[in-house]
């Protein structure tokens, strides 16, 4: 199964729990889209959620940083702690949770301004930097860290919306790494992009591992095997198995991940 | 045909790509039909507006011009002492002018017996103006003056063509022989057409004046009266699409106010001049005729249109902008004014210049209120209170003139309405340019 991508070097590196959510519920309206889920992200660290489409994996992801509360039907159940600290309590800022979870999404979406402030405007609304000359530090830094800065040093005043659609998605990532957060979601990061502009962005997602618990919602099996080490597979809303990414994809444990995975449903 | 018999046949007849089947040749001709009732639709509408613009600028540019009485004309100091000690002044001055003009035809070369009754029916009482120039100005006196006295009405249609000798009727304003001196008068250069600044700068005049008449004060009205539609409804309405776009929850109430907006466009402008005489004048007891009050009610019409479009451009931001913004910790206040809003803003403007475009041409709501006719007092001094002293506006004042009797103020109506469109253009260039401003590429 999957012989081609390499699975040896996917070893989970760290077993600190970053997120543990436990009987996470989400309902839209009166249709339930998550059905009691626990699972838990450990720290620095990839997790990727795979599944057929429509099954919640990108919803339940949107839960981690309370995205979902933007949608005004969709109603969230069950705890979820970053750290231990509940984030859907009364006293949480989405705002400040959203700072310390950032997020990529699937379509890359700069905003219409130059390069250099798409990834200067986190820093800027949480006050990071002291000085221009601190803002052009972790721009540089966070372009750096996108793995983009070569492409882009000569033109960071030129607008973000002109480079190429890989490009484009590295400096989502850059931005979104730019207010260093703790956590990064990334909804599908690759699904607009070529192999090419792939390939970048999964071994930018490699190194961002160092640093960051990587949670990633990919359709790709080859992909969630090639950068994850713990692999969530969701089916209609449930979480069906959840573990080691090897394990997942040589030797699942439930006969649903098995018939997924080798492309009988899906 | 059944499968079977299409199985059946042996092969289809080879056909060269040069030769247009039936099928392609109809959607050809129907699609080059399309173009043709496209291209008829153009220019039907251009062959109007160039009509329009053409009998506008026709009709409007007398109004542009003035017909006046030029002579020069000395007055010593000795006949200005003379002339004070008299019993009838004004005469006096008369006398002096009608040898100044006789004076002027000898020159000419045109000998045309007149008498200051002629003088009076042509040109007004020219002694007045006369005096009142030297006691104002003692030190011209001795000097050579040139006056331009406004002719009448009558000698101004006369001269515009709008009678000849052949449809015209006697009256005490106006007598056969007159028209003999202002032949003469013409043909020695004493009557000539000069720009009527008088018309673009000053206030309205009486009826029987329709020389004197200008539209100045009521460009200022609606001046004033557009920076009040503008400062109030385009915060107002701005912010309210916001709150009801972005922040408001969607149940029945806001449902319900959705559907009033709405309705509230569609509401003629006499409604709103009606409640803003029952609301601002009668009930708050704010200034009657004043550019204050017609713009709140110009406000009141402009609200609806601002909300709607502005809604209209909110909602065509993609959402992954304000996803964008809103993951990497903007609060939602910061996702709309700093990203939402920049983008909205060229539509935004163009919701708002139709607004005001409306609003700048109403006329029903403005006479309700009063903001009509011959109230430019205190004009052109008048400038610094503009917003609470009595007032009229473009529209409701060409509505005046076009509503009078003398067939001079027709040609003021039509002046008018040149001055209007002039006024329109220079909103939306203006307008354009901001959107140039703001238009950003995705």
């Amino acid at each position: 199964m999957l012989d081609d991508t390499n699975l040896a070097e996917t070893t989970v590196a760290n077993d600190d729990i970053k997120i543990a959510a436990r009987d996470v519920s989400v309902y839209y309206g009166d249709n339930q889209a998550i059905k009691g889920v626990d699972v838990d992200i450990a720290d620095r660290t990839v997790t990727a959620f795979i599944g057929p489409s429509g099954c919640g994996k990108s919803t339940f992801l949107r839960c981690f940083n309370r995205m979902n509360d933007t949608i005004d039907i969709c109603r969230v159940t069950g705890d979820i702690r970053l750290d231990g600290e509940d984030i859907n309590a009364k006293s949480v800022d989405p705002v400040q949770l959203r700072a310390k979870v950032g997020m990529v999404f699937q379509k890359p979406n700069p905003f219409p301004k130059s390069i250099y402030d798409n990834v200067a405007y986190g820093p800027r609304i949480h006050g990071l930097a002291k000085s221009k000359a601190d803002l052009d530090d972790i721009v540089e830094k966070s372009l750096r860290r996108g793995a983009i800065w070569d492409e882009v040093k000569d033109r960071l005043h030129a607008p973000g919306t002109g480079l190429s659609g890989g490009q484009q998605q590295r400096l989502c990532i850059a931005r979104a790494v730019a207010t260093e957060p703790e956590v990064l979601l990334m909804d599908e990061p690759c699904s607009a992009l070529d192999p090419i502009a792939t390939a970048q962005v999964e071994e930018l997602i490699d190194e961002l591992r160092q640093t960051y618990s990587v949670v990633i919602v990919t359709h790709s099996m080859q992909q969630a095997a090639r950068v994850s080490q713990k692999t969530a597979f969701f089916h209609l809303g449930n979480l069906v198995e959840f573990g080691e990414t090897t394990q997942i994809f040589t030797n699942p444990k439930d006969k649903l991940t098995e018939s997924y995975i080798t492309g009988r449903i899906g | 045909m059944s499968d079977a018999s299409m199985n059946t046949t042996p092969s289809k007849a080879k056909t060269s790509l040069a030769d247009l089947s039936d099928r392609t040749r109809r959607r050809n001709a129907a699609e080059k039909r399309f173009q043709a009732y496209g291209i008829g639709a153009i220019a039907i509408s251009l062959f109007f507006l160039i009509v329009l613009v053409f009998s506008i600028v026709r009709s409007g540019l007398p109004a542009f011009t003035q017909t006046v009485l030029d002579v020069e004309f000395v007055l010593t100091e000795e006949q200005f002492n003379d002339a004070e000690k008299q019993l009838f002044k004004t005469k006096a001055y008369s006398g002096y002018f009608n040898d100044a003009l006789t004076a002027q035809f000898t020159e000419a070369g045109v000998s045309v017996p007149f008498d200051a009754k002629s003088i009076e029916r042509i040109a007004g009482k020219v002694g007045g103006t006369i005096r009142e120039f030297y006691r104002e100005n003692p030190d011209q006196l001795g000097q050579p003056t040139s006056f331009q006295l406004a002719a009448s009405s009558r000698v101004d249609a006369y001269i515009n063509g709008r009678f000849t000798r052949d449809t015209f009727t006697e009256s005490r304003f106006l007598m056969a022989a007159d028209l003999d001196l202002v032949d003469a008068m013409k043909t020695s250069g004493i009557i000539k057409n000069v720009f009527n600044w008088n018309f673009i700068t000053g206030a309205d005049s009486g009826v029987d004046n329709p020389g004197g008449a200008g539209i100045g004060a009521s460009v200022v009205g609606s001046f004033f009266m557009m920076l009040v539609v503008l400062f109030l409804s385009l915060p107002i309405g701005v912010a309210a699409s916001i709150y009801l776009e972005e922040f408001a929850p969607k149940n029945r109430f806001t449902d319900l106010i959705e559907v009033n907006i709405s309705n509230l466009a569609a509401v003629p402008s006499i409604v709103f001049g009606i409640l803003g005489l029952a609301v601002f004048i009668q009930f708050m007891h704010l200034p009657q005729s004043a550019p204050l009050v017609g713009g709140l009610v110009l406000t009141l019409m402009t609200l609806p249109t601002i909300i709607i479009s502005t809604r209209a451009s909110l909602q065509s931001v993609p959402p992954s902008i304000r996803d964008a913004a809103l993951g990497i910790g903007a609060s939602k206040m910061q996702a709309v004014f700093h990203h939402v809003l920049p983008l909205a803003m060229p539509g935004i403007l163009t919701g708002t210049i139709i607004g005001l475009a409306q609003a700048l041409g109403e006329t029903a709501p403005l006479l309700l209120i009063g903001m009509v006719g011959f109230v430019a007092r205190g004009y052109p001094e008048g400038f610094v209170n503009g917003f609470v002293e009595p007032n009229s506006a473009m529209p409701a004042q060409i509505y005046t003139w076009a509503a009078r009797a003398d067939a001079s103020f027709y040609d003021k109506a039509w002046g008018g309405i040149i001055i209007l469109l002039i006024f329109l253009l220079t909103m939306n260039i203006i307008a354009i340019i901001l959107r140039r401003r703001f238009e950003r590429r995705w």
